[in-house]
């Protein structure tokens, strides 16, 4: 016996046969624990097996079933049907991507944002290994951590208007990325960071919406992190301007 | 087969329509532009002060003419909205760790609230509002 | 490529600051002076004799300069947002009302 029985409207696009995409319906009787991707998963294996998307682990760790549902960017495995106000669910692609096929986006231009950002720690010179660890506090580690919870999931980049609206934003994650690195007390690459961060297309183009932190599921808050790194550019910048720094070398 | 992506265009004038969170975002956006027309008012009053008592009477009377007291109500509201959402998201902006925790987010904007309606009320009290 | 937002961003910021903790209670302040109840304080030779002292004049000076950088520097976003592509001119526009509205707004507090 099932709890209720929705209808999915998922877009649809075929690149093959379809010019553009259009929203398919499906009836699917869902279980009161499902979530959406319970209803997307019934529809593949009972309904169209024709319908692409992503998932994997079904428990928020992958991220890879970043989804609009009914408008919003949020994790399809973790929405829970019964939290959905409306018997009629929508899903489409995430916004702000080419859509490759049905649900599935091309993420080409994130990955290649997020190399870079360099997010891994950079050391001016590596410690021979029997000097030992790079030793750090519980204090040191809490200031980066939320932002090493990021899972890619991209939901940051289908709610950012301004990535919708500035192709060249470099945009919350890869940001959010570089900040972790930046706060993390063995990391010696702010610097070659910054190359990147501080322009225009860095944080600047940010415009605090706060939409990317709003539906972040990992509650990384890329928002606050970039607005970190645009006090602390703007204080590097009068530091340099008043001549107050140390010499670049 | 070659790949085909489909790109989606984005309504360059209305995009912030279809969610509230674009559409408060966008009100807060646009109420920058009542806080510079709002500055402008006070600067006319500065200079009306300079130049005498009967060019700052004609402010005043200004301030009571049907456009610019709508125009005041509008960015009374405006700035309201500006300032809940300035105090909301200062926290995140400059977070605060004491020892190993971070202060909590609430606290920090519970603090710009007091410290508001404290400088509010001293303000009006000094103005011999009341 | 050095980016020159810092510069407007501080300013914004500050501005931002400053229009949040003080501008709702100049503009209760206004409107009641709008509809004929003029508080005390906004009489001509008490206002005149704030403004004549530097703390009034550097107070007066810093809400009205930091608030025109804030307005000048997120309607470039806002405008852009609504579908006006012309970041270039809003920027010289917003900037240069903010420039000349600093410069007047010195002007007439020394002159007072």
């Amino acid at each position: 016996m099932s709890y209720k029985t929705i209808e999915l409207e998922i877009l649809r696009y075929r690149p093959e046969v379809d010019a553009e995409p259009w929203f398919q319906t499906y009836r699917v009787p869902c279980e009161e624990d499902w979530v959406v991707l319970d209803a997307i998963n019934y529809v593949k294996d009972h309904l169209d097996s024709t319908l692409s998307y992503r998932w994997s682990c079904h428990m928020a760790v992958c991220g890879s079933c970043g989804v609009m549902i009914d408008g919003d960017a949020a994790l399809a495995c973790k929405t829970f049907v019964r939290d959905l106000p409306e018997r009629k669910i929508r899903i489409e692609p995430l916004k702000n991507f080419p859509i490759e096929r049905d649900l599935v986006v091309v993420m080409d231009d994130f990955m290649e944002k997020l190399g870079r950002v360099k997010p891994y720690v950079i050391r001016e010179k590596d410690k021979p290994l029997e000097e030992g660890e790079y030793r750090q506090t519980p204090a040191q580690l809490k200031k980066f951590k939320q932002y090493t919870l990021c899972i890619n999931c991209l939901c940051c980049y289908a709610a950012c208007p301004q990535y919708g609206l500035i192709p060249e934003f470099i945009g919350p994650a890869a940001l959010a990325l570089a900040h972790r690195y930046n706060q993390d007390s063995r990391d010696e690459g702010k610097r070659e960071r910054d190359e990147v961060v501080t322009r225009n297309e860095g944080v600047w183009d940010c415009s605090f919406a706060d939409a990317c932190s709003a539906v972040c599921p990992k509650k990384v808050d890329p928002a606050g992190a970039i607005q970190q790194m645009k006090i602390a550019s703007t204080v590097d910048w009068y530091v340099e301007r008043l001549g107050l720094g140390r010499k670049k070398t | 087969m070659t790949p085909k992506p489909y790109v989606r265009e984005i309504p360059r004038t209305t995009w912030y329509l279809s969610r509230r969170g674009d559409m408060l975002h966008m009100v807060h956006e646009v109420s920058s532009i009542f806080i510079g027309i709002y500055s402008l008012v006070l600067l006319w009053g500065i200079q009306s002060l300079a130049e005498g008592p009967v060019a700052y009477q004609a402010f005043l009377d200004g301030l009571s003419s049907p456009l610019l007291l709508a125009f005041q109500w509008v960015t009374l509201a405006l700035v309201l909205f500006h300032a809940q959402a300035w105090f909301a998201l200062t926290p995140k902006a400059m977070p605060i760790q004491i020892g190993e925790q971070f202060v909590p987010d609430g606290l920090i904007a519970g603090a710009h609230y007091l410290a508001w309606g404290v400088f509010s009320l001293v303000v009006l009290y000094l103005a011999g509002v009341f | 490529m050095k980016s020159n937002k810092p510069l407007f961003w501080s300013l914004f910021a500050a501005g931002g600051t400053v229009a949040a903790f003080v501008m709702p209670v100049l503009l209760v302040i206004t409107l009641l002076a709008g509809y004929g109840m003029v508080p005390e304080a906004l009489s001509y030779e008490r206002l005149h004799a704030v403004a004549g002292g530097w703390p009034g004049k550097i107070v007066l000076f810093v809400i009205v300069s930091l608030s025109l950088w804030h307005a000048a520097h997120r309607m470039r976003t806002a405008l852009h947002g609504l579908g006006l592509r012309a970041d270039r001119a809003v920027a010289i526009a917003g900037y240069g009302i903010a420039a000349l509205g600093t410069v007047l707004s010195l002007h007439y507090l020394l002159a007072i």
